[in-house]
């Protein structure tokens, strides 16, 4: 008897003329974690893709338990009992968890009895890892509990073979900790297989019990966890290139004030009040760090400071300068926005990676003169800027939509954090900046964050990370429920301090 | 694929010819010589072509009216209203104006056509971006809003009571009449069409302008965040749409008919919908389509004459271009991403 359940061989995926995946291998044993390792490109999506059947591979085999399949699409990947939890949720928001998961049915009667569906699902729900409330609206629930109803699904669904893609990039750790705690229990339990996709170390050596490390389309190795350390996987990850180098904050005297918020309030989109009379002051040369759930009022903050939201009071001073996100001001203060998912908040996807790297000075010279645009200027400035930045494919002409997402990240930052023709940056807001980047990248973005510090930038960096924040940040604040509840600096911190304030329960001072 | 524009829109025009071909025969008469009437009445002879032209120049600006507003995705239906009071606002300004100098009275109607039809179509704008109402919902309400206000302000208190059959304004005079191009018969409303298309062109491809609007166009949280005006950008481009839609019905007035009446709805406005979704709301494009369109018109008469058909038939034919091309259109996008892959 085989103890593998799924075992995929020299899989091979060419896209034009990249080759995706190159003869790579990998062995499912039953009944555990395994992880799949690689920076972003390296082919984990796509070799999982081949597995379910989203795409066809041009070479290789998969194998179910032994025996060859031939998996042609999602549907048959299903009926052979391999689930897939995709990085995007595949909810219906506007319907419940009961609707939700009667509707993932591949096969559902005409006529679907709800009462019966609702006894036979509480009756199983009892028995997974998680509970969800049967009756609550999709829309209502928050990110970590949208995760934990897409793994439900496909466990109701009786998979015996589950591939999970990033799940815990949305979960606060604590929530990582739990999802991925339980779905450990039940690999040990229930003899379920489940496939990992991650890019974080910690979660591989805590949980997984196999890896196999992929890097750009090729197996790098694979290993018994037990056998390996960070330092050995992280070697296979990215070759020799591997360096961490620390960041260089240097020390900066008493300055001024470059961006002072007092009183803000902000309504969300249904007009419910998102922000209370925030005041916060961040000084040039020190990163300040607001740390939170999401869905506290960050979001908003963002958007208010990007000039994509109005504010409902309160007033935002720019170099003391009041600021309402215009674009002259923007210019003149030296303005800088990263927000969150730069495709939607910062990019247009069917522009050109140049034109997307000249939004903030198309209506200068030399990108126009006259009114009339200077392309060939344009074209030159995003050459150099791609280089710099690394963003691939070097080609400034390809519609920014077409860029994996770490590189519509690089170029975003690029043009943001890039070459300024000598105007000052004074303020720096940046969200999640390394939200689904792999670490060398990650590294490199905080560096340049450090770098704008160092220069004299006031950064007010937002991110669900806390790691990031004790990293980079001088101060730190936490958010809840539109609020700065706590303030400290990463010396003081204590994280489960911060982890309560986070939470909400901070202590006799907070009281809603 | 460099002639892919080309090939596309050639497909789906013989395409439909064919299945206009059927569509006449069934109707009882020689798809062979209807086509060949079709040529004639249009593009056969120099009087034809000038018919054609005529025809074409105020397709030209309403078809102007939906692709401006289509590059910032709004779908503006709005150009039959923005033509209806054009006309109004040109007929009333050059009865203003008859004591006047010819050249001052036209250019006085021509800015307040511009005016009417682009404060009409700004005003869509301007509920669009404040107000979140549907622009193509509006703009074609204010369509029927705009020849109410025509109809009774012609049978109303601006009528000639000479005007028996057909109520209309006072005549602007001859002498104030806009003028042909040579010795044809083609009006100037013709160059105003040609000139608008490619001014609005550099525009859009050369300008900072048209880059601000490519920007609020394809994703508007990223315009906010580089600091544009959303809202005036939205204004600006929906108020050039009509004040081109308004040109045409100054055109109409002030090159054919002399007086503001019921023939401003036309069609004019409808007609430049289909000419701008059939060139894609590219400005150059517009113009063939436009000619193509007006051929289409001019050989209306030339049918019915020849062959017994009925009116109609040739917008059977307008429609089946309209659709075969749309049609085309999806069919090549959708094979260019299958031969592209999920890459």
């Amino acid at each position: 008897m085989s103890n593998l359940a799924l075992e995929a061989i020299n899989v091979s995926k060419r896209f034009g003329e990249l080759r995706a995946l190159d003869r790579v291998s990998l062995k499912l044993a039953k009944g555990g974690i395994h992880a799949l390792l690689g920076e972003n490109g390296a082919g984990k999506s796509t070799l999982v893709k081949c597995i379910v059947g989203f795409y066809t591979p041009d070479e290789g085999e998969v194998l179910l338990g032994e025996r060859q399949q031939t998996i042609a699409n999602p549907r048959d990947a299903h009926d052979l009992g391999i689930g897939m939890v995709y990085q995007h949720f595949t909810l219906i928001p506007n319907m419940t968890v009961l609707e939700n998961l009667v509707l993932a049915r591949p096969h559902l009667p005409a006529v679907i009895d709800w009462k019966k569906e609702r006894r036979a699902i509480g009756e199983r729900m009892a028995r997974m890892p998680f509970q969800l409330p049967l009756d609550a609206s999709v829309n209502h629930l928050a990110a970590g509990e949208k995760q934990k109803l897409e793994i439900v699904k496909q466990l109701l669904l009786d998979v015996k073979v589950l591939i999970l893609d990033e799940p815990t990039s949305v979960l606060t750790p604590d929530e990582a900790d739990e999802v991925l705690g339980r779905i450990r229990d039940m690999t040990r339990e229930s003899g379920l297989s489940v496939l990992i996709i991650t890019h974080k170390f910690r979660e591989v050596m805590t949980y997984a019990d196999d890896v196999t490390v992929l890097r750009r389309g090729k197996h790098a190795g694979s290993a018994r966890v037990s056998d390996v350390d960070v330092k050995g996987l992280a070697e296979m990850m990215v070759g020799s290139e591997f360096s961490q180098t620390a960041l260089a904050r240097e020390a900066v005297a008493e300055q001024p004030v470059k961006l002072d918020i007092a009183g803000l309030s902000v309504e969300d989109d249904s007009g419910m009040s998102a922000i209370h009379a925030l005041s916060l002051k961040v000084k040039a040369g020190e990163i300040v760090g607001i740390a939170g759930v999401s869905g506290n009022g960050q979001r908003e903050l963002v958007e208010v400071l990007a000039g994509q939201r109005p504010s409902a009071g309160g007033e935002i001073r720019v170099m003391g300068e009041v600021y309402a996100g215009r674009r002259r001001d923007l210019l003149r203060h030296g303005f800088h926005c990263l927000p969150e998912e730069p495709l939607r908040n910062a990019s247009v996807a069917r522009m050109s990676v140049a034109e997307n790297l000249a939004f903030r000075r198309f209506d200068q010279a030399p990108f126009s003169v006259g009114g009339f645009l200077r392309r060939g200027a344009m074209a030159v400035a995003a050459a150099r800027a791609i280089v710099d930045f690394k963003v691939r494919p070097p080609t400034p002409d390809t519609p920014i939509g077409d860029l994996s997402g770490g590189n519509v990240q690089r170029a975003i930052l690029a043009r943001e954090l890039g070459e300024r023709q000598g105007r000052p940056m004074n303020v720096l807001v940046v969200a999640n900046p390394c939200f689904g980047l792999d670490f060398t990248a990650v590294a490199e973005i905080h560096g340049r964050i450090m770098a704008a510090r160092n220069a004299g930038a006031a950064v007010l960096l937002v991110s669900e990370d806390l790691d990031e924040i004790l990293e980079l940040s001088d101060r730190i604040h936490v958010m809840s429920a539109g609020r700065l509840v706590y303030e400290t600096t990463p010396q003081a911190a204590e994280p489960i301090v911060i982890g309560r304030h986070m939470a909400g329960h901070g202590g006799e001072n907070h009281v809603h | 694929m460099a002639f892919a524009p080309f090939l596309i829109p050639l497909t789906a025009l013989a395409l439909s010819l064919l299945l206009f071909g059927g569509f006449v025969s069934l109707a009882g008469a020689n798809a062979l010589e209807v086509y060949h009437s079709i040529y004639r009445g249009a593009f056969g002879t120099w009087f034809s072509w000038q018919n054609t032209l005529v025809s074409a120049a105020p397709l030209m600006l309403t078809a102007l009216c939906t692709a401006l507003p289509a590059r910032l995705g709004l779908i503006v239906i709005g150009g039959e209203g923005a033509v209806v009071l054009g006309g109004l606002a040109a007929a009333l300004t050059g009865l203003a104006l008859i004591e006047a100098n010819p050249w001052v009275a036209l250019f006085g109607m021509a800015l307040a056509a511009m005016l009417a039809g682009g404060l009409l179509i700004g005003l869509v704008g301007w509920l669009r971006h404040s107000r979140n109402v549907n622009e193509t919902i509006s703009s074609l309400l204010f369509n029927y809003i705009s020849i109410a206000i025509l109809s009774f302000l012609v049978i109303g208190v601006l009528r000639d009571p000479e005007t028996l059959n057909k109520p209309s304004t006072h005549h602007i005079g001859e002498t104030h009449m806009l003028g042909a191009l040579g010795e044809s018969s083609i009006h100037w409303g013709f160059g105003f069409g040609l000139i608008a298309c490619l001014l609005l062109w550099i525009l859009y491809k050369r300008t900072v302008f048209g880059f601000a609007v490519d920007m609020v166009g394809g994703n508007a949280r990223a315009a906010r965040l580089s600091g544009l005006p959303v809202g005036r950008i939205v204004f600006l481009v929906c108020l050039m749409g009509g004040a081109a839609a308004g040109l045409a019905g100054m055109v109409e007035v002030a090159a054919v008919h002399g007086r503001a009446n019921t023939s401003l709805n036309a069609g004019y406005g409808y007609e430049g919908i289909l000419i701008a979704f059939a060139a894609r709301h590219h400005p150059l494009a517009i113009v063939p389509m436009a000619i193509l369109f007006g051929g289409i018109r001019a050989a209306g008469s030339l049918m019915q004459r020849d062959h017994d058909l009925p009116d109609a038939t040739s917008l059977v034919l307008q429609g089946m271009i309209f659709i075969l091309l749309l049609a085309s259109e999806a069919v090549f996008a959708h094979l260019a991403r299958k031969r592209g892959g999920a890459a």
